[in-house]
């Protein structure tokens, strides 16, 4: 009898500590994407093509968001992102036009991606540099290169690469059931693109690999404790350089999703995307600290992210800096409501 | 070789040592361009201004210069980086010229209030902003990166609210001053050498610069010894952000206008790599702040050789990554008990051979 309370409690505490957060985070993208329905139902907001739309546009940052929460589980961060996505979309659009074949050209982009993403993780995690002043030099080492590479716009057209321009423009249908009549009394049937198959598979693939693999369980507990990941006879520099290598290997597969949008490379491609992505998993729940998230929260994060966005857009009167101003709100709101529950925690130990 | 080891452990060798690479650089690429060979280091006098490589280097690092005194301070009391300061300078610039401009007016030529409402709003708003800052990581303990990235997100955007979305114009010659010259000299050497000069004066005549060191180093200690921790790292952020605000109201006046997508663009990454070059700890605790003003004349001096040498602006930061990285990694201590075991290891094997000899 005197042990069940203390196992309620146990579950409640669990309950609090990480999971709330989690469904703070869902619910609140709910709501957002309600008052959405509600404010701009003739707008067309209701139909399910809207919320295919916002997948569709950040099918890239889903997959950053993905390396991104597990590069800050272990405690570190990587603002490199935004650059090296802008060099992976310059460098497909010049290879391209040179008349490479897409896989290959594609294939590079991964490999640049994994090299780049080994020199990061090999400064923060053999040679302790702060993961802060790596990933900036990164930052501009990717940046710059885009212009090494080309300074003008470049962009993929049928005639240099028919094979993406095909990736590009494929659409696949969802059932015809989803569909709606439009304005002409034509059936329109909803579609993804090929981006968003890529970024859903990545987000289930790494949500596997978090909690089931060892490489996942070990990423929780260098960003929980590295004396004690050390103790437990981990090794905390390999994962580190690990994480940061599957951070820059995702980021590669994002600037693939990315260009497969834009179907252009140019120097200030996704500037201010790595905030966005920071941004995305700390309202999905993630700790700058290290040690708790979960991709599932950065992925709201990012449809979060996306509905305030598309929400300016359709109101169209709206000035788009409310949409930074709107993320930031939110931010602040997270920010300070992790704190709080880290306030009650160290409490309640003591 | 002693001589030589106290010259490299000198608290400001890495700084100078860098400035003085970058020099050697240019000298000899003036020389090997065929152009006089101290072309550098050559001031002279056009239409009554002062004018010459050196004084464009302290003109153009003026606001990295100030963002950098902030930047030390914050660094070193919280052990973590204001990534804000770019955001909130196009802040407090867009609205210092609405304020000047009145709001909705695109183009001015008279002011809409007295030119001082305006530098005092604009410092203000800088105030506010690193206030901001400072609650979050003071009294809410949340970590500086990420309570700056509110703003990061956010300052930009309600400076373009202010502006209306546009750039504004305010072309009246009092306001241009603080990014002309006054005299021969450009005014923005002198604001920068102000505040460097107050800081300097407040941090040593007075018993602060101890208390953020001491902060800096154990937050907790310092609060048993009897300081008020809090305050002081809330204090050290509103600093940050006046500073912050000072480089806006300098970099609006360059151009006469808030071109508030533009300003202040990846200045937060100048401004923490100064204080890194300077010698300087992230981790917080002892800080030197003529290191940094030092490292942020470097990285100006840098980025203003390599447009002399012809490479692009948008090319330009990949020598910045190299820069940083070579730093960075000198500096880091598994690499330098690597040197260590190494010339150990050297010397071990030489008293083998004169043992053997």
């Amino acid at each position: 009898m005197s042990k069940k309370p203390e196992n309620a409690l146990k579950e409640r505490k669990q309950i609090n500590s990480n999971t709330l957060l989690l469904l703070i985070t869902i619910a609140l993208f709910i709501v957002m994407y309600a008052v959405g329905c509600a404010m701009y139902a003739g707008k067309g907001f209701t139909h399910v093509q809207t919320f295919l739309n916002i997948l569709i546009n950040n099918a890239g940052l889903i997959c950053v968001a993905c390396g991104m929460t597990c590069v800050m589980l272990t405690g570190g961060i990587d603002i490199s992102v935004g650059a090296l996505i802008a060099m992976d979309c310059m460098f497909l659009a010049y290879t391209m036009g040179k008349g490479m074949n897409a896989i290959v050209s594609c294939l590079l982009v991964l490999v640049i991606g994994l090299v780049f993403g080994m020199v990061q993780g090999f400064c923060v995690g053999y040679l302790e540099i702060q993961p802060f002043i790596v990933s900036m030099a990164g930052m501009f080492f990717a940046r710059g290169m885009t212009a090494v590479i080309c300074t003008d716009q470049l962009s993929i057209t049928q005639e240099t690469s028919p094979l993406f321009y095909a990736w590009a423009n494929l659409k696949i249908q969802l059932p015809a059931f989803l569909g709606y009549t439009n304005s002409k009394g034509k059936l329109q049937i909803p579609y993804v693109r090929i981006g968003v198959v890529i970024a859903l598979l990545v987000l289930v693939v790494i949500f596997l690999v978090l909690r089931y693999t060892k490489f996942g369980r070990s990423l929780y507990a260098v960003g929980g404790s590295e004396q004690s990941a050390t103790m437990m006879g981990l090794d905390v520099k390999k994962t580190k350089m690990k994480a940061y290598m599957l951070s820059s290997f995702l980021c590669s597969i994002g600037g693939i999703c990315y260009c497969l949008n834009t179907m252009s490379g140019s120097v200030s491609q996704a500037t201010g995307l790595e905030m966005d992505a920071i941004a995305s998993s700390v309202i999905g729940g993630t700790l700058l600290t290290g040690g708790v998230g979960n991709v599932i929260g950065s992925f709201f994060g990012v449809l979060i992210n996306g509905t305030i966005s598309s929400i300016v857009k359709t109101n169209g009167k709206l000035l788009s800096s409310w949409a930074n101003i709107a993320t930031a709100a939110l931010l602040c709101f997270f920010i300070v409501l992790q704190s709080v529950f880290a306030l009650i925690k160290s409490r309640r130990s003591k | 070789m002693s001589a030589l080891k106290k010259v490299t452990k000198m608290r400001l060798f890495l700084p100078v040592f860098c400035m003085i690479l970058v020099m050697v650089l240019n000298v000899i690429v003036d020389a090997s361009g065929g152009k006089f060979f101290l072309n550098f280091f050559t001031i002279s006098v056009q239409n009554g201004h002062l004018y010459g490589r050196l004084i464009d280097i302290l003109n153009r690092g003026s606001e990295i210069a100030i963002l950098a005194i902030g930047m030390t301070l914050v660094v070193s009391c919280s052990a973590g980086t204001d990534i804000s300061v770019g955001s909130v300078m196009a802040m407090s610039a867009g609205f210092c010229c609405m304020l000047l401009a009145g709001y909705g007016v695109t183009s001015t030529s008279e002011y809409a209030m007295p030119l001082i409402v305006g530098v005092i709003g604009c410092l203000i708003m800088g105030c506010i902003c690193g206030a901001f800052n400072g609650a979050l990581v003071a009294y809410l303990n949340i970590q500086p990166m990420v309570a700056t990235l509110i703003l990061y997100v956010a300052a930009r955007a309600i400076g373009l609210l202010f502006c209306n979305n546009m750039i504004v114009y305010v072309r009246v010659d009092s306001f241009a001053i603080f990014g002309s010259y006054v005299g021969p000299i450009p005014t923005p050497i002198i604001i920068a050498a102000i505040c460097i000069v107050v800081m300097a004066l407040v941090l040593r005549k007075t018993a602060m610069g101890m208390y953020i060191q001491s902060v800096g180093i154990n937050r907790k200690a310092s609060r048993i010894a009897g300081l008020n921790s809090q305050r002081i790292i809330f204090m050290c952020y509103i600093l940050c952000g006046l500073c912050a605000g000072i480089a806006g109201l300098v970099a609006s006046s360059r151009i006469t206008s808030a071109d508030t997508n533009n300003i202040g663009l990846n200045y937060e990454m100048d401004a923490i790599l100064a204080v890194a070059l300077g010698g300087n700890s992230l981790g917080g605790g002892k800080f030197n702040l003529a290191g940094s003003v030092i490292g942020a004349y470097t990285i100006q001096a840098i980025t203003t050789t390599l447009y002399n040498l012809g490479v692009s602006t948008s090319q330009a930061p990949v020598f910045k990554a190299i820069i940083v990285l070579i730093i960075v990694v000198i500096q880091a201590p598994p690499f330098k008990e690597y040197l260590a075991k190494a010339r150990a290891k050297r010397a071990g094997s030489k008293a083998k051979e004169a043992a053997n000899v």
